[in-house]
Order: structure tokens, then sequence, then C-alpha cells
């Protein structure tokens, strides 16, 4: 076997890429891994805020994400290192008719996926969110199976274990280009070298409309952003990530999000009402003030916390809203996971381990016609819609 | 506990006897003091329950202070608050650091009338100028030479505070460069966004750091804390020093220790000759302190605040020497091995395409009669940016480049007998950029060959005996003779220039005189002292000395030379359990694993050990770990460093939200 030959090669070291390359080189596959970034987990990883829910009313990433949260809880008895997996459940506080109807509504195709969700009442709402203010709650949904990790220790546990399973990561090393033989795609190029493979999957997150078009393919992924903040730890006092899907008040924000994570450190984030669209990750001055009067208004408790750092991370998205996960018909031996829409990290050990298997095996381990629904020859402009993004 | 209303927290603790103001979470560790400035936030306390900075938070009536023990709960204040927009203010200039160059460069601008708001996130103008009590060196016209430091501080606020088109906003921190041109700025509880057409980032410099077991127990802290301590807050923070470092810095808070009364224990310096003025250093060790070349810290102990320190000799690579330990009792060590200059915020707005200018210690570190005049420069030329067609002499810049000149060559010291009734003796031998003597000169007796002001001074002519060359150096290396002062007991009188404590003096007092290094020469009997006319923080003491020792003797001892005990052999230099990150306390042990393991990026150690992560985010650490790199045989430039991002000091939540009056204070 020649030195730069290998079983599989993975485009990108992130949140998609290293449980992929864990789980391909389970298979004894003899994996490379290459990104243009010095370590693992330098896109948009580190930008995750860590939450892993099921509560999706898409039924692929239900079920993904439903093996997602199997992966990330049991790693530390299975690995013995911590990733900081909290098992706080999301909640979902809702103050509005329409809001409890929608939810509602989607509560029987969630159970029929084997989501653990229900409706509670402001009570129990009020238990798990101390101080949330009680003025129009109605209640909302509780998914206690849904939780935490470290996307930043979970990465550096990926590149770990897969490492030690013989996993090779060359890293400062983009891909610049595809070897391509007729239908066939053979290897890639970066500054220091060829690289062959049989399988060659596009885990580059907000990149992989630019390596596919080194294969000629168009993958429809933009890249839009959301900013992101952390404050200093505190004594735990909230264990459920919270989602709150009222559109801003100021007409900035959609809905927002946040949790407190295994340092105690509240970490938030919300979605702009217009998309921040591009690929630069540098912090604009309206993100605080707006992110801090919809997160006091829902708890008030929060103005004395201390905010320490504020980031901006890319939503790689499809123009549908659902990800692409799939092989490439026009080209033999390329694959696809990609356009994660923000959620790679919560999606990345379920959509890993699945596409793991539908390469070494020719199927994914849950439902192929759910699968199928994430295929990269769908049309892109039917109007499905993900209820909650 | 008693406290003076408009004085930071952690002085009014000091002042109380109080150095722990918590413990961390992590491992319990005693948590004080460390720079005094804002920048570590080793001084968290709880205040009215919430963690504030207590170098950085003004007491008033009514706050509840408590210590900071552990992880801090968030008070159960359920009251929804009314919010507001952060105010944005639009200027044409935006002086972030109203220390001496930032000052002097919004004078220019005012001068000019351009629009210009100055930013401090102190409570008073003037940087580290208000903690500088020595008179300043360099020349009269271009930077207030022979002046204290915190008297220019006050001559220029009060110049600034005329010009109408300026503005000044104190207490408060630029905390954050946005990527649309904003700065968010932080202080008295409130959260505001600026934005300017032009930014001069003046914030000055951060006291470097260095690692050695107890580094981080309370005790040992930063030359300039101290400094703030005792200059700016007249907190008495300890009684026997140590000093680690000789350069300006180091040098000079020995002497202002000295003048509190204070016992300086040593100084040790890890180069065989200290960096800072040979004139600092000289004056240093007449008063008794010694001055340990070629030796390093090797270890601070003590339980909860600091107790003993080991020293050591080094060799030429800077190996501690097993056998030359030495332990000293003391309870406090000053840290003043260099500074950094504050550029983080300057770096992001050259990213973000801002109009912007870094001026002092934020472009270069060097003295601040340097800064002074960099920022009368700076201002002009951001004037110009903005159209004003004003021009900067060519000549400027040559000053410039004088005063932030290092050091030039030495010569000995050797006085000749001038056959002259009294006359002066200039011991300054090494050049560096000072000339206030020539000014003080009466006679014009003292003047300087050279061009510039770097050059030497000599004494040429007559000397009718006023004293005021003594008065004026800002170094005390003048002293003038009287070498036939008492031709039947065979002694001379020596006119020696003081600065400490008045009541230490007296008529007819023997005292034990050295020659210009401080080595020991022999007795002198004050004949009698008194102010001088120049300068009322100086006293003129004349003193009878044997004939012999007239050229000779330039001091006196205010103090025991310390012998310290020999120390316990010491093997390991930088032991795995040394603190590297104190705000996450993440020991070099930790930070090692990482390296050998093959580790380059330190943002994947933020992710693995978490150094950096912690409030101060990376600002003492960085280095720290980069020097754990080269110990590992890594090249410093094969290393990624961590990536920097708002905000540099922590922030209220609420006040982004422009919620009002929550938390007492500022």
């Amino acid at each position: 076997m020649s030195l730069n030959k290998y079983d599989g090669i993975v485009i990108g070291s992130g949140s998609v890429g290293t449980p992929l390359a864990y789980f391909l080189a389970l298979e004894g596959w003899r994996i490379l891994v290459l990104d243009g970034k010095k370590s693992p987990g330098q896109g948009q990883n580190k930008a995750a805020i860590g939450g892993v829910r099921a509560t999706h009313s898409d039924p692929a990433k239900i079920t993904l994400c439903l093996q997602s949260i199997e992966i990330f809880s049991g790693w530390k008895e299975k690995h013995g290192t911590d990733i900081g997996w909290i098992e706080g459940g999301y909640c979902f506080p809702i103050y509005t008719g329409e809001d409890e109807a929608s939810l509602r509504k989607l509560l029987p195709v969630q159970k029929s996926f084997g989501l653990n969700i229900d409706w509670v009442g402001p009570e129990k709402i009020k238990e798990l969110i101390p101080g949330i203010n009680e003025k129009g709650l109605r209640g909302g949904t509780w998914s206690p199976g849904d939780g935490q990790v470290s996307p930043l220790k979970a990465v550096a546990a990926f590149w770990k274990e897969s490492r030690d399973r013989g996993a090779e990561y060359r890293f400062d090393e983009p891909v610049t280009d595809l070897i391509i033989s007729s239908r066939r795609l053979e290897g890639v190029i970066t500054p220091r070298g060829k690289y062959y493979a049989d399988v060659v999957v596009n885990a580059a997150g907000a990149y992989a409309k630019q390596i596919g078009e080194m294969a000629g393919i168009d993958i429809p992924v933009v890249p839009d952003s959301h900013e992101a903040g952390i404050s200093a730890p505190l004594e735990r006092f909230i264990d459920p990530l919270i989602v709150d899907i009222r559109p801003g008040p100021w007409g900035k924000t959609s809905n927002f999000y946040f949790g407190q994570n295994d340092r105690g450190q509240v970490i938030f984030c919300y979605t702009p009402l217009r998309p921040l669209v591009g690929t630069n990750r540098a912090v604009t001055s309206e993100f605080m003030p707006t992110i801090a009067r919809r997160m006091i208004d829902l708890i008030p408790r929060l103005k004395n916390m201390l905010i320490r750092r504020v980031w901006r991370g890319l939503y790689p998205m499809t123009p549908d809203g659902i990800i692409i996960l799939d092989k490439v018909r026009e080209r033999e031996g390329f694959y696809l996971a990609a356009g994660m829409c923000g959620q790679g990290f919560m999606l990345g050990p379920g959509v890993g381990l699945n596409l793991a298997n539908l390469i070494v095996r020719g199927k994914p381990l849950i439902d192929p016609d759910i699968f199928s629904s994430l295929g990269f020859h769908r049309n892109f402009q039917a109007q499905r819609s993900e209820a909650l993004k | 506990m008693k406290a003076r209303e408009g004085e930071v927290i952690t002085s009014a603790l000091f002042a109380n006897g109080i150095k722990v103001f918590g413990h961390h979470p992590r491992d319990g560790a005693p948590q004080g003091i460390f720079c005094v400035n804002g920048q570590c936030s080793q001084c968290m306390v709880l205040l009215n329950g919430v963690p504030v900075k207590g170098c950085m938070t003004t007491l008033m009536p009514g706050m509840h202070i408590e210590s900071c023990e552990g992880v801090p709960g968030l008070p159960e204040d359920d009251a929804l608050p009314d919010f507001s927009d952060p105010e944005t203010i639009e200027t044409d200039v935006l002086v972030i650091g109203g220390g001496p160059a930032g000052i002097n460069a919004a004078r220019e601008l005012g001068i000019l009338g351009i629009d210009t708001l100055v930013v401090d996130d102190k409570n008073e103008l003037g940087g580290k100028l208000t903690l500088q009590t020595h008179p300043f060196f360099g020349s009269k016209d271009d930077c207030y030479a022979g002046i204290r430091g915190i008297h220019i501080a006050r001559i220029l606020t009060a110049e600034l505070e005329k010009l109408e088109s300026v503005k000044t906003i104190r207490n408060t921190t630029a905390v954050g460069v946005f990527h649309d041109g904003i700065i968010g700025m932080y202080g008295e509880g409130k959260y505001f966004l600026v934005r300017p057409r032009a930014v001069l980032v003046s914030c000055g410099a951060r006291e470097k750091t260095l690692a050695f077991p107890g580094c981080d127990l309370p005790g040992v802290y930063g030359a300039g804390a101290f400094q703030t301590l005792l200059n700016r807050d007249l907190i008495l923070p300890t009684e026997r020093l140590f000093i680690v470092g000789g350069g300006n810095v180091g040098l000079i808070a020995g002497y202002h220790a000295i003048q509190a009364g204070i016992q300086v224990v040593g100084l040790v310096e890890a180069l065989p000759h200290c960096g800072g003025y040979k004139v600092h250093l000289d004056k240093l060790k007449r008063l008794g302190v010694p001055v340990f070349t070629s030796h390093t810290i090797l270890a601070a102990e003590g339980a909860d605040t600091l107790e003993r320190i080991i020293i050591s000799g080094i060799d030429e690579g800077f190996r501690p020497i097993p056998g030359t330990e030495k332990e000293y009792n003391v309870d406090t060590l000053l840290i003043a091995v260099g500074l950094t200059p504050v550029d983080e915020l300057y770096k992001k707005m050259r990213d973000f395409g801002i109009e912007c200018y870094a001026c002092g210690d934020s472009e270069e570190i060097a003295e601040a009669s340097a800064a002074l005049f960099s920022g009368k420069i700076i201002g002009r030329k951001i004037a110009r940016s903005l159209g004003h067609p004003v021009e900067i002499p060519a000549e400027w810049y040559a000053t410039e480049e004088v005063l932030r000149s290092k050091p030039g060559k030495k010569i000995p010291f050797q006085p000749a007998d001038q056959n002259m009734r009294m006359y002066p003796l200039i011991r300054c031998v090494e050049e560096i950029p000072c000339d206030p003597c020539v000014d003080s000169c009466p006679q014009g007796s003292i003047i300087i060959e050279e061009d510039s002001i770097m050059g030497l001074p000599v004494f040429r002519g007559e000397c009718i005996g006023c004293m005021k060359c003594v008065s004026a150096c800002p170094a005390l290396a003048i002293t003038v003779v009287q070498p036939d002062y008492d031709t039947a007991n065979d002694t001379a009188l020596v006119v020696i220039p003081y600065e400490l404590a008045w009541n230490d003096l007296a008529e007819g007092k023997e005292v034990r005189t050295v020659d210009m290094e401080g080595n020991p020469i022999g007795g002198g009997k004050i004949i009698k002292f008194k102010k001088s006319a120049l300068d009322k923080s100086r006293i003129l003491v004349f003193l009878e000395v044997p004939r012999k020792d007239a050229f000779q003797a330039a001091g006196f001892l205010v103090q025991e030379i310390e012998k310290g005990q020999k120390g316990p052999v010491v093997t390991e230099t930088l032991p795995d359990d040394t603190i590297i990150c104190r705000c996450e306390r993440i020991t070099a042990g930790e930070i090692r694993g990482e390296i050998r393991a093959g580790v380059r990026d330190m943002n994947i150690l933020k992710a693995t050990v978490r150094s950096g992560m912690g409030a101060c985010g990376g600002k003492s650490c960085t280095e720290l770990i980069l020097k754990l790199y080269r110990d590992e045989g890594v090249d410093p430039a094969d290393v990624t460093l961590p990536t920097e991002r708002p905000f540099v000091a922590e922030v209220p939540f609420s006040t982004f939200a422009g919620v009002k009056g929550e938390r007492g204070g500022k």
C-alpha cells in the first residue's frame, strides 16, 4: 500500500469530521483527515454553544440526534473522558396560544420517533427555570433526555479516540483541488501533496460548497452566522437548555437559546431576524444589547451575571434548512456530510455513525426511508420547513 | 471595618490588613491582589452578592462586600428592570487611555478644536504618572523634567480641562472593538458605544509576570500594583519587601518603598547587570538595599500569604546554581520583569480597518517622558489625517527618538579636586536623556558638551554654593562638596539630597556613609538639614565627613543590609505543580503534558486544559506558556497563539440592556 493511499479521506476535522473519522476508524478503515486550520475544531465547532437535542420536527434529525445523545451520554463510561455531558433536558417555555398550538401539534410526531417529550404546565417550567418571567407563561415542552456537551472537549475526544484507532490527521493542509478520473473521485491535493482514497467525504462545514466546486458539483450550502456569548461561572441554577421561540420585540431576533454548561457558565446565542450572510466571524456591537434585553426579560435575575466573551460562528445553510448526508451520484467515491445548518455539533456523532455505515455497508443505521430525505439529489426548493430551527 | 469613601475596595481591605479576598473554586487556593490595574481579575469580591473586580470598584456608603469563596451564586433578584438602548457617542477622535501619551495627544487635538473624547479606566487622568512620586528625567522643555510625575499629571489634566472640544469620561474601560467600527465601553455601571472617525490607543502597558512555585500566593504581585497601593491609595501594604527585576520599574518601586519606611530586603536581577538607569540603581544601593545580579527567584512560600522566598545564583544559561540558595523572610515580593504593550484593541481595530493609532507604551515600551512627547506628535498626526493642515516640526521626531533612547555608554566616576571652596560632584556617568541640572545652575557652570541631552553633564566654572543642582537632579546624583570644611579636624562638608522621612534626621546624628554605588566608606555627622527651596519634597543634608572621604561619600545608609539565611537546595526550578494560568489555576505539569503530546495550538490548550479561558483571557499566561514551549524545545514560531475575542474585561449583563441603578457604586 502506498503511503499516501488511504481507505477514506475526510475533509474537515470539526464537529462532523472528527466523529466520522472515529466511526470509520472503528470499522478498521485507514483514514486521513485533512484540515486547513492548525488543529481540530477550529472552524465552527468552538463557536457552538453545546446544546444537544433530539427535539426537532424533522424525523431524520430526531433520529440522528437520538443517536448522538446515546454516543455523547455514554462517552465517559466507554472512554473514560469527560466531555461535559449534562442530561439537563431542553425546555421551550411558551407565552402565546399560537406557539403552544404549534408545539403541541409536533408532540405526536416527535414521540412516534422515540423522543421523550411532553407539554408541561407553568409550575413545572418555573421549577425547571428558577426566576423565569411568569407573566403570560402558558407552560412549555420539556424533553428531559436532551442535554449539553462541551464542543471543545468533544472534538478533542473524537480526535484522540480516532487517532488511537489509526486515523491520521494533517493540519494546516487545506484541500486545494480534487483528483478526478472520468466519473471517479480518486483523491485530493493540498499544498503539501496528493492523497488517494476509495472514499472522500466532504465535511468541510461552511466551506463545503468550495470543495464541491472542485468536484464540479454544486452543493447549495451558503453560510450565514449567529453571534454567541458566555458568562463567568455561576453556581448551577438551571439544568435545561432553554429555547425561547418568540420573535424578539425589537425586530432583530427570531428565537434565542441558552443554557448553563458544565463549568457553570451561561452560554447563549440568538437567531438574527435578517440572516448575516457570509463568512465574517467578527462580533457586531448589536449583539450584546439585543440578547441582554431578551434574556433578562425572560429571567430577570440573569442581569447580575458577568459576561466574559462573545464570538460569531457560521451556520452552513441549505435552501430548505435540512442537512445533506449522501453519496454523490455524479462522482463515484464522493460523499457529503454538509449543510448542517448550525446543528453540526449535535448532529455530528449521529451523522458520523450513519455515514460510516453507509460507506462501509452501503446502508445507514437509521430507517433508510428517513435517511433518504437528507439526499443530495432532492429538490431543495420544495417547501419543507423545519419548525424548530 | 472602616474605609474611606471613594477608594477602591482592595485598597480599603489592605488598609484593614486583609490580603486574601477569597478562595478559588478549583483548588481552594487563596486569592489576593495581583495587577491592581483591572487586568487580571484575581481580586474578585462580592459586592451586594455580585462579583466585581475589587481594584476597579470604588467604595460608596451602603455597599456590602464579601469574600468570593468558590463559584458565586446568582442573587435571586427577580424584579423585571426597565431597559434602554445603550447610548452611542459620535466623536471625531476617541482616545483610549488618558495617560501621558493620551493626554498630550488630546491636548494637541483640543488646541485645534477637534472633537475628542478621552476615556480612562481610572478615577484620575494621568495613567501611571499618578504613581510616580519621583521627579522626571528628560528635558524641561519637552517633558516637564525635574517635576514629579504626580504633579505632571495634574498640570496636564488641568490644561486638558480648559479645552472645549475635549471631553473626558473616567472610570471607564474600552472593553471591545466590534467589526462595525464601534467600540464598546463599560464603566460606572453603564455600557455605551462610541463611533469615532479615528482612534488613539494609549492604554499603556501591563506588567509581565514570572512563573515559579508560589508565584500565585497572595503577597506576590506586580511592582506597578505596589506603586498603586502606596502612591495612589496611600496604603502601606508591606513591612518587608523583596523585588524581582532590576529595570527602572523595580528600582523605582524599591525607592518608593524605602521612602514609605518599608524594609527593602533585596532585589534580584537575572542578567549580569541591571537594565534600569544606573542612577536609579545606585540610589537604591546607597540606602542599603542589596542587589543580586545573575540571581533569580526560585520559590515563594507561605500558608495563606507570602512568608518567605528562596533566591539563588544562576549561570550564563540562566540555570540555578545549587548551593547558592538564600532564604529571606518577607511578606511581599514584587515582580518587575518588564512590561507588555496593552495593544489587543489596537490590533483588532487594524483588523477591522478602523482608522487607528497607538502611542506611548501601547506602541512601544519606553519612559513616560517619551510617551509625553510622542503624544504630541501623534495628536498632530491624527489631526492631519482628519484634514487639519497642522505641521509636525521635524525636530519633534528627533526629540522623540532621544527620549526613547536606552541608556548609552558609561564612564567611570573620577572626581577631581577643583581647587575651589565648594563645587558639585556629578555622579551622572551613564548616558540617559536628561538635563535639568544644566538649567539649575545660575552660573551656567553645568554644561552638556554634546548637542543631545543624552550627553553627560560636566561642571566647568564657578560655584556659588546655591545647592540648586543638588535639588534639581532627578536622580539625586549630585552632591556639593566643601573639601576644607574644618581644616583643624581634617573634615569636609558634603551636601546630600535626601527624599526620605524628615523625622529620621537629627542634627549631630552619626551616619554610615557609602560611595556612589552603596559601598560602605566610613562615618559622618549630620551638621544641619533643610528643605530644598526648589522642591519641597527634597531635603538637603549637610554631612561632615573625614576629608579623605569627601569625594567618595555620596549618601548614607538608612536600613540594615540583610544577609538572609542559607536556603534549602532546590533541584527542580519549575515543578509541575507551579501555577501558570492563574485565572483557571492550570499548572505547568498540565500544560507540559499537552505540549509533550504534540499540541502546538494554544486554542487546543484552551479546550483541553482550559488555560487562558478565565476572566483575563490569557493576558498573563500566554507568555508563560510560550516559555514552557521553549523549555520543552519547541520553537515558539511553531506555536499558534490563542484567538483573542471581546471582552477584555468582564461586563455585567444588565449594563448591556441599559438597566439602571441596579448595583450600588461604580
